[in-house]
């Protein structure tokens, strides 16, 4: 199971040639070569920044969204929130690839947002998996904690920045977990939409390494893919069990 | 704006209003707006982004799959035209014919392979359950594109690591990536080892909603623990087989970064998805209608094959 990732990692030290040599484990001399001449040739902290600052961006908006209407079908009766809500669900029916045509002529001609981050932070910052998940988790929040603070005059916006937020950190965590990670490993939508080398996110930047048949830098490949895996890997061992339990979530009743 | 009629605290549905209709409705919607205004200002983000984001489009992806365009200019409407060339557009078919095989080499297997994973954690490996899941779970949080890429090399016909091992066995080298079969199966195997984890873990969250008690009966009973599972736990597990089976049609059809990634597509496009002919037609050939249309060709067959599954599924429980 985890031997791609030793075999990603194991690779990295190794020079080209010994890539390819075949019948070789560990590296014969490790080097940090393969990271120095990625650094040197492509503009690796250019894209670090974009994957992070459009997968912050997206997170960060996205969580605060989705608690909003989480929270509101979770503690709120109002006509019409039974098919709203079930409306809501059949959306994560539809495969993206009827919404990429479309979605990037949108973008092209009238939005004129090529290019640019926002194509992959606006269009799913409420988005159907997140309201469902907030919906789940903060159905068990406790009411009379809402009703008090409705009682002492707070409005609804401040329960809901100065209570809900707050009480519900574990799932805001584990929903932001998942949503960061999906960002930050994305690939068709941003090879759509960002055309510019300098906007490339890290898995554009991998991919741009490939070269015709056969010359493929695949030294510096496995140096990439060490590096964009890194900061997965650490925030899969800080919030591991949120995530397994968060992505996981609604696939059984109860 | 004044009522038409007397003012009424609570409106009696009766045929007599049916004048007063429009206003007394619009009093009601009103009313109902503002005494709700606060969850419906919660929700709304999601409407608006929603039908911006999502219902234009598809809609206008509807109107473009009966167009021809080149994405500047005029539209040129052809009617069904889009469809019937598809209709006899091999690439296309190919494409989906590879889905319908990669479906069929990797779903049986992970998905049983998920079922009997889970049952094991479940049962013997309980108390390091909590390890054993973030290990399957990781291939989840990587970027396909870097694992792509690493399976290129673990599996290349020369100097990958998995012929070097079979070498050793004296079995010889298998051309995984040079061949349209091989290419096919190694696609399977990235494919299974990606979301076999995912999976394994919506199992076992089924299994957790299932009484021991029932299992033990059965072993009580007499069955093995294979048995039990197979005639006793497995059809509780249905539902949540069902679910994972879902998932799997619709990724299936929407596969992109792993064949790309992988294989290109090759050898000669033995391994081509739906998506990835949908991706160069639009912006290699620059053809947008046809390219609608071929994704709504896509989507349809996607819900055929979930429906035909829903179908089966509830016919075996009767």
């Amino acid at each position: 199971m985890v031997f791609p990732f030793v075999w990603m990692a194991v690779s990295s030290l190794k020079p080209f040639s010994e890539i390819f040599a075949g019948r070789t484990f560990l590296p014969a001399a490790p080097t940090f070569d393969n990271y120095a001449n990625l650094f040197a040739r492509y503009d690796v902290l250019g894209a670090i920044w974009n994957s992070t600052f459009i997968a912050v961006s997206f997170t960060v908006l996205s969580t605060i969204l989705c608690a909003l209407a989480g929270y509101a079908f979770a503690k709120f009766t109002f006509p019409g929130r039974r098919w709203m809500f079930a409306f809501i669900l059949a959306t994560l029916a539809i495969p993206f690839a009827v919404l990429l045509v479309p979605l990037f002529i949108l973008m092209r001609n009238v939005l004129h947002w090529i290019d640019t981050p926002l194509p992959l932070i606006v269009p799913w910052a409420a988005n159907a998996f997140g309201i469902f998940f907030m919906r789940q988790y903060l159905t068990d929040l406790p009411d009379e904690m809402l009703d008090s603070a409705r009682v002492d005059g707070a409005s609804e916006l401040a329960i809901f920045a100065r209570i809900v937020l707050p009480t519900s950190l574990p799932g805001l965590a584990s929903l932001a977990t998942i949503f960061f990670i999906g960002r930050w490993n994305d690939f068709l939508w941003p090879l759509a939409v960002l055309q510019s080398p300098e906007n490339y996110t890290l898995p554009l930047l991998l991919n741009s390494l490939r070269g015709a048949p056969g010359r493929t830098a695949y030294d510096l490949l496995m140096a990439g893919s060490v590096i964009s895996l890194l900061p997965m890997l650490v925030l899969f061992l800080v919030f591991q069990r949120w995530v397994v339990a968060g992505a996981t979530t609604g696939a059984v009743k109860g | 704006m004044a009522p038409l009629g007397p003012a009424r605290v609570a409106p009696a549905p009766d045929l007599d209003r049916a004048a007063a209709v429009p206003s007394g409705l619009a009093r009601r919607a009103r009313r109902t707006l503002g005494r709700h205004r606060w969850p419906y200002a919660f929700v709304a983000p999601f409407f608006v982004l929603f039908a911006i984001f999502f219902v234009f489009p598809i809609a206008f992806s509807f109107w473009l799959s009966l167009n021809e365009w080149q994405g500047t200019g005029p539209m040129k409407f052809v009617g069904l035209q889009n469809y019937a060339a598809l209709l006899r557009d091999g690439t296309f078919w190919n494409s989906m014919a590879n889905a319908v095989i990669l479906f069929l080499l990797y779903v049986p297997i992970m998905t049983a392979l998920a079922v009997l994973l889970a049952a094991a954690l479940n049962d013997r490996f309980i108390r390091l359950r909590g390890a054993w899941k973030a290990i399957i779970f990781l291939p989840y949080i990587t970027s396909m594109v870097a694992v792509g890429f690493t399976f290129r090399l673990i599996f290349d016909t020369r100097s990958g690591i998995v012929n070097d091992a079979l070498g050793i066995v004296g079995l010889g080298p298998v051309p995984w990536l040079d061949d349209p079969w091989g290419a096919k199966v190694t696609l399977a195997i990235l494919i299974t080892w990606a979301w076999l984890g995912y999976n394994t873990v919506i199992m076992l969250a089924g299994l957790q909603t299932i009484q021991r008690e029932v299992i033990e009966a059965a072993w009580v009973d007499g069955a093995t623990r294979l048995q039990a599972l197979r005639y006793v736990t497995v059809p509780l597990l249905k539902p949540v087989i069902l679910f994972s089976l879902t998932l799997s049609v619709i990724g299936t059809f929407s596969l992109f970064t792993e064949p790309s990634i992988l294989t290109r597509g090759g050898p000669a496009r033995a391994t081509t998805m739906p998506v990835m002919e949908i991706f160069s037609t639009t912006f290699s050939n620059l053809r947008f209608g046809y390219a609608a249309a071929m994704s709504y060709v896509v989507f349809a067959v996607i819900i055929l094959a979930t429906a035909i599954q829903f179908r089966v599924a509830r016919r075996g429980a009767s």
